[in-house]
């Protein structure tokens, strides 16, 4: 099992500079799991889903903030907006869920 | 309820005791084969459902298996190209491709909300068993490290297929 990296090192580098700079949260869907399965953030981060399945997958959120198409093989970001806890999961694959703790 | 046993009953009886009786356990080229064409078998029924289903869910349903089994097929080709291995016809993918020719008629005769029921209730029976297939004989017969990878894969991929529409099956009731 390979170790996490939540901030890319390049993220890390920019981020000295600047304080309250965006960080980059990677989430991976990997034979229909989404990794970690629970992860924080803060409003203005961006989320990088990278889904390494051949599947096309979503990220869509019960509450209905953000419905992002995951295609298979590919890195889609996303930008949070709002705050809050959220529970998301894959319309294509409901067995696929996951909670996004977006702080303000 | 008898209906759905049966057909489950059908169903696992075709695909392991078609491919046991014969006493020897499946080449790769002939799991290949049968792993695709399990594959095109529920493209054609979830192609049908399309053009048939009326309640939004069965049509999402379908939606998603169109999708995936393209995908794994589309993967297991790749695949076969790669280990320049043959697919190779055998009796147990005769006869789940004549079994699902005959499901197809059956429910190409529904319409409606029966319709919706019936094509639910098969892909539950359906990927219940393949997934006992896979699990049982495919798997452990394959003896390529990269087929038997792709075949774990897709039993993951179709277990969730199964709780789906499982799940879908108890909301018509």
């Amino acid at each position: 099992m390979k170790p996490r990296r939540i901030f890319p090192l390049a993220a890390l580098i920019l981020g000295a500079s600047v304080s309250a700079q965006a960080a980059t949260i990677q989430i991976s869907m990997e034979n229909l799991e989404i990794a970690p399965a629970e992860a924080s953030a803060k409003v203005g981060d961006t989320i990088e889903w990278i889904n390494k399945d051949v599947l096309a997958h979503t990220a869509t959120a019960r509450n209905g903030d953000f419905d992002v198409m995951l295609p298979p093989k590919k890195t889609t970001t996303f930008v949070l907006k709002k705050a809050g806890t959220i529970d998301y999961y894959c319309r294509f694959h409901p067995n696929m869920k996951a909670v996004l703790n977006v702080a303000p | 309820m008898f209906v759905r046993l049966s057909a489950a009953i059908a169903a696992m009886s075709l695909l392991s005791g078609a491919a046991l009786a014969q006493g020897a356990k499946p080449t790769d080229p002939q799991i290949a084969h049968i792993a695709y064409t399990a594959g095109v078998i529920d493209i054609a029924a979830a192609k049908q459902a399309l053009s048939k289903a009326s309640n939004k869910d069965v049509k999402t349903f379908a939606q998603d298996m169109e999708r995936d089994h393209e995908a794994v097929n589309k993967q297991a080709l790749d695949l076969v190209k790669k280990l320049n291995v043959t697919p190779e016809d055998n009796d147990t993918s005769k006869t789940l491709s004549k079994n699902a020719a005959d499901k197809l008629a059956e429910l190409g005769k529904l319409n409606g909300a029966a319709f919706d029921k019936a094509y639910i209730a098969n892909e539950v029976a359906y990927h219940k068993a393949v997934n006992s297939a896979l699990e049982t004989t495919l798997i452990p017969s394959a003896s390529n490290a990269e087929l038997k990878s792709l075949l774990q894969t897709g039993l993951k991929i179709f277990q969730g297929h199964q709780q789906h529409a499982e799940h879908v099956a108890a909301e018509l009731k």
